[in-house]
């Protein structure tokens, strides 16, 4: 029997869900105009008033919201309530130079945290259930989404956040832990430890995970899912959307359900900006309509992404969105964490290399691996191999510094970077996802 | 007194060494010398060579990367002792060795030829003469 955190509205008509979607779309175009500067400038470049905003048909004469808007407005640039009106901030894995804030009132932080509660009664949660948080907690916002959904069910919740995979086993054994909510790496990073600590999946109480938060495919599923006999539901979110909770899993394990009653999805054609039909494959554009303290319209994900309304297995009448496919920039998300190619250009120019370089990006072992490899030139080469080995060592420390993970630099002949057509290739990308 | 020695960046990978010796060969380069300072990605490869000009001009056009560092060639008696009587003196004199190796010499039954590499080439030369030890200059290499 399929279950739901809120039936009346997850398993709603398509009618009542589209006239509740052209109801807040209306009133959330209305509160944007008077309250956000930024967002109204926008919209008068674009000839654009709330009048024109009569539902979800008119959705595509407003103009987008992309990352660099966030970063321009940084940090209270597009703020739609006084800050004495918000409780909480939370912020994107992402880095220097590149970090989004966004701000939750009260209100906010209670419908996030309906959106997580969802998938967690969708993957079979309820106030019986020991839900084991091992997403980090703080800025980031999986720890919070998850632990604040994990108590709306009333599981008995399990702050963990990560790291000390023996404790983490020990606390699933000695409390009975049933639902794991992680990255899909971390989870499978569990599952490695728990077989070297010789315990076979009979002998934890795990029953169901909730992974998110990085690209992982159908065969880490059925990894993870053996090595912790356990079903792996995915789920999809931003932090500048509000979290983890955009859409997410149900029983049928086929594409995430979108939370429609608090965002609005389109794919568009990343070129042109044009929308498609549905079924087509191109960006994922999100527009939040009840978001009160941080409300984006028509915000550009750069994920990859097809739509499908087909009737789902599970009840639910929200329309599923599938795993994301790739970008539509060049942003690679390693261990959760986004990496832009140019920000590992700009440690290089820093520190005096050349910007010929390669990124390789692997997963081994279900971890996802970074190797930076770089073309030795006349200036940084010298005859003393000490020397050398320390300008290595402070080039992996800048890059450490600049995207807050580890990555192996390896220091190659000149040209030995593969060029096509002139132009190096900048990132390999091995994980078969 | 004091010798060029070429230093080249060359990959820690099979044929890495092949390729940039054949550069050589293709050249009629004549190496007299050759240390390798490798670490787990790239090594460093030091020659000394009958024409340097012609040597680093040949490596570059090929696309290595190299640097010319002095070096002392150093003649040593070729007794049992003999590498040690030479640092004991460079000891003495407060010399810092920073890599050594030995060199492919003249066809001399008395003496053998190693390099030096030392911060001060002057004070080092100065003190080795001074116990009448001989060091190599330049002209000695490309007319070996």
């Amino acid at each position: 029997m399929e279950r739901y955190y809120q039936p009346e509205i997850e398993t709603a008509s398509r009618e009542k869900i589209k006239a509740l979607q052209d109801e807040r779309l209306v009133k959330q175009v209305k509160h944007i105009w008077d309250n956000v500067p930024y967002y109204r400038k926008k919209m008068e470049e674009k000839g654009v008033t709330p009048d024109d905003i009569k539902g979800t048909e008119d959705l595509h004469k407003l103009p987008f919201v992309t990352k660099a808007d966030l970063r321009e407005a940084y940090p209270y640039g597009l703020l739609a309530k006084p800050l004495k009106d918000c409780v909480r901030i939370h912020s994107t894995s992402g880095t220097t130079g590149k970090r989004v804030v966004a701000f939750y009132t009260q209100n906010d932080i209670d419908l996030w945290e309906d959106c997580c509660a969802r998938a967690l009664v969708a993957a079979g949660a309820t106030d019986e259930d020991v839900c084991h948080v091992a997403y980090g907690y703080g800025l980031f916002t999986g720890g919070s989404g998850l632990h604040g959904g994990s108590h709306k069910v009333g599981c008995l919740t399990l702050p963990l956040s990560s790291g000390n995979t023996e404790r983490q086993i020990m606390f699933i054994k000695d409390l009975q832990s049933t639902i794991l909510c992680c990255t899909p790496s971390y989870a499978a990073y569990i599952g490695e430890t728990m077989k070297e600590m010789g315990l076979t999946p009979d002998q934890i109480p795990l029953k169901a995970g909730i992974f998110g938060a990085e690209a992982w495919s159908e065969e880490m599923r059925q990894d993870i899912q053996n090595t912790l006999g356990i079903k792996a539901y995915d789920i999809y979110g931003l932090t500048e959307l509000s979290g983890p909770g955009v859409s997410f899993e149900c029983s049928a394990q086929s594409g995430m359900h979108i939370n429609e009653d608090h965002f609005i999805a389109e794919i568009i054609d990343p070129e042109t900006g044009e929308v498609l039909p549905e079924g087509e494959k191109g960006e994922l554009v999100f527009t939040s309509i009840t978001k009160e303290a941080f409300p984006l319209l028509r915000y550009r994900t750069r994920d990859i992404c097809m739509l499908s309304s087909e009737p789902c297995s599970c009840g639910r009448t929200f329309i599923k969105m599938c795993k994301p496919m790739g970008r539509s920039d060049d942003m690679l998300i390693i261990r959760g964490v986004n990496v832009f190619p140019s920000q590992i250009e700009t440690v290089l120019l820093n520190q005096g290399y050349s910007a010929n370089y390669q990124i390789i990006v692997d997963r081994v072992k279900n971890t996802d691996t970074l190797d930076v490899q770089v073309e030795m030139t006349p200036e940084m080469f010298t005859d003393n191999v000490g020397e050398i080995n320390r300008r290595q060592k402070e080039l992996v420390e800048g890059l450490r510094s600049m995207l807050g993970i580890s990555a192996k630099v390896t220091l190659v002949a000149p040209k030995s970077i593969v060029r096509s057509e002139g132009k190096a290739v900048r990132v390999i990308d091995k994980r078969k996802i | 007194m004091s010798i060029k020695q070429i230093s080249v960046f060359v990959e820690n990978k099979p044929g890495a060494m092949c390729a940039m010796t054949a550069v050589l060969a293709e050249n009629n380069i004549d190496m007299r010398a050759l240390s390798l300072a490798e670490t787990a990605d790239f090594g460093i490869v030091r020659i000394i060579v009958d024409n340097v000009y012609t040597a680093t001009t040949v490596l570059k056009d090929a696309g290595y990367i190299h640097s010319v560092t002095s070096v002392l060639g150093v003649r040593i008696p070729n007794v049992p002792g003999g590498v040690n009587k030479v640092l004991n003196i460079l000891t003495e004199a407060d010399v810092n060795v920073e890599y050594m190796y030995a060199f492919l010499g003249k066809k001399e039954k008395n003496h053998a030829y190693m390099i030096f590499r030392v911060q001060d080439d002057a004070s080092a030369t100065a003190a080795l003469m001074a116990q009448g030890i001989t060091t190599l200059n330049q002209d000695d290499i490309e007319t070996f």
